[in-house]
């Protein structure tokens, strides 16, 4: 294979994973990172940092779409995002010195509690209507647009929330992906704040944790200009077709084969690094 | 894009919203400048690589010329290929870190220090990542 069959190969299979990633809310990088590894056979690291640069581009580019609906809390994303970039600065150093086998089974793990997450209903909650104190002297209140007007919400549980982003930032660090399903469940289930606001807010600070980590593997050389040219560009058209496309699909059944197809990479990653294949 | 400039709104207009579009019309603006540059850098490599056999298996680390600020821009100003993909993605990275810088003028222009404080952290995070840990 040459570098020209390499680079489309890459790109067509990273605009699959950036259209499926955006139809399904998962993001790309899930399975940019095992089709780089178990497909390509890339070195899982130079994997994570192509990942990465890609996660911070679809991130980027859907924020404007995001803020425009007035969804996204800019206060709640800022200071949660002190623990998130230091969380995605711990992850990248524990990439860079534990064997690569250790972040592929690490990787199944996520990908395995992806699947089951995404396959679990999800119980909606009303707005929360009495801050914690901390909530309040952040002045993390806000309102959020419905069919009947601003609905305003107030916010609990901001320690375990803190705590969970920054577990959230280890993980964007350490295996190269989003982890916006994280990011979600801190904001949603521990600080109570409605659904619509937290997967927004979320998207907004995934780019931000995402750089924290990306600047630390360029430094490093661990992106690698020829991998990550086509999976940058491949994951960012995928995930802006995929954007389009879904107000139109209904993505019920597509999310199972997601799911399904998750479930199998969290397995083959978890046996190729048990095995010590990668 | 109909957002308006920096330059047009006085500090009385600040509100959220509008900061977060502008901030939003910045992230994409970044984005595709970063995406253009990739490509235009990818193309000539194409071109130039096109037939090479890549070897990603083994990671052996990239190179100073693909690593260090410097050595970058160096490569971008002799034409490498390789050095504008990276080019490129540096762009890709500073867009996000564009945003929090933005984002701490606007809380200054609120009078909200806290928050420039609490932003302040972020930007130097990802300074550091940048610049200091290398």
């Amino acid at each position: 294979m040459n570098v020209v069959e390499f680079t489309g190969l890459v790109g067509v299979g990273s605009l699959l994973a950036g259209f499926l990633g955006a139809l399904t809310g998962l993001g790309g990088g899930v399975v940019v990172v095992p089709m780089l590894a178990l497909l390509f056979h890339v070195d899982i690291r130079y994997a994570i940092g192509a990942s990465l640069v890609s996660v911070i581009a679809t991130s980027s580019g859907a924020a404007a779409a995001y803020v425009r609906e007035g969804y996204s809390n800019i206060r709640i994303g800022m200071f949660l995002e002190t623990a998130t970039t230091a969380g995605a600065l711990a992850g990248a150093a524990i990439a860079l010195h534990v064997p690569t086998s250790a972040i592929a089974i690490v990787f199944g793990v996520v990908l395995l509690y992806s699947a089951y997450l995404s396959s679990r209903q999800r119980e909606e909650h009303g707005p929360h209507l009495t801050s914690s104190p901390l909530a309040k002297k952040l002045r993390f209140d806000g309102a959020y647009p419905t069919s009947e007007g601003k609905q305003p919400y107030a916010v609990t549980g901001v320690p375990a929330g803190y705590g969970l982003m920054f577990g959230a930032g280890v993980l964007s660090g350490m295996l190269g992906i989003g982890s916006g399903a994280v990011k979600v469940l801190a904001m949603d289930q521990a600080m109570k704040i409605p659904f619509k606001v937290s997967t927004t807010t979320s998207n907004f600070m995934i780019g931000v944790t995402a750089a924290a980590s990306a600047g630390l593997y360029l430094a490093r050389g661990y992106i690698a200009p020829g991998i990550t040219m086509p999976v940058m560009l491949g994951v960012l058209l995928g995930s802006m077709l995929g954007a389009k496309l879904l107000v139109r699909v209904k993505v019920k059944v597509l999310r199972y084969v997601f799911a399904a197809v998750i479930v199998a990479l969290g397995i083959e990653m978890i046996f190729n690094g048990a095995t010590g294949r990668i | 894009m109909n957002v308006p400039t920096t330059s047009t709104v006085t500090s009385g207009q600040w509100n959220d919203q509008r900061i977060e579009i502008i901030i939003g019309t910045l992230l994409r603006t970044g984005v595709i400048l970063a995406a253009a540059v990739v490509l235009a850098g990818g193309a000539l490599y194409l071109v130039r690589h096109g037939h090479e056999v890549p070897n990603y298996t083994t990671f052996h680390g990239e190179p100073e010329r693909y690593k260090s600020l410097t050595e970058i821009v160096e490569g971008v100003t002799t034409l490498q290929a390789r050095a504008i993909i990276q080019f490129g993605l540096l762009l890709l990275i500073a867009t996000p870190v564009a945003r929090v810088l933005f984002s701490a003028i606007a809380f200054a222009l609120e009078h909200d220090y806290m928050y420039v404080v609490i932003t302040l952290i972020v930007l130097g995070i990802l300074l550091y990542s940048l610049f200091g840990s290398s």
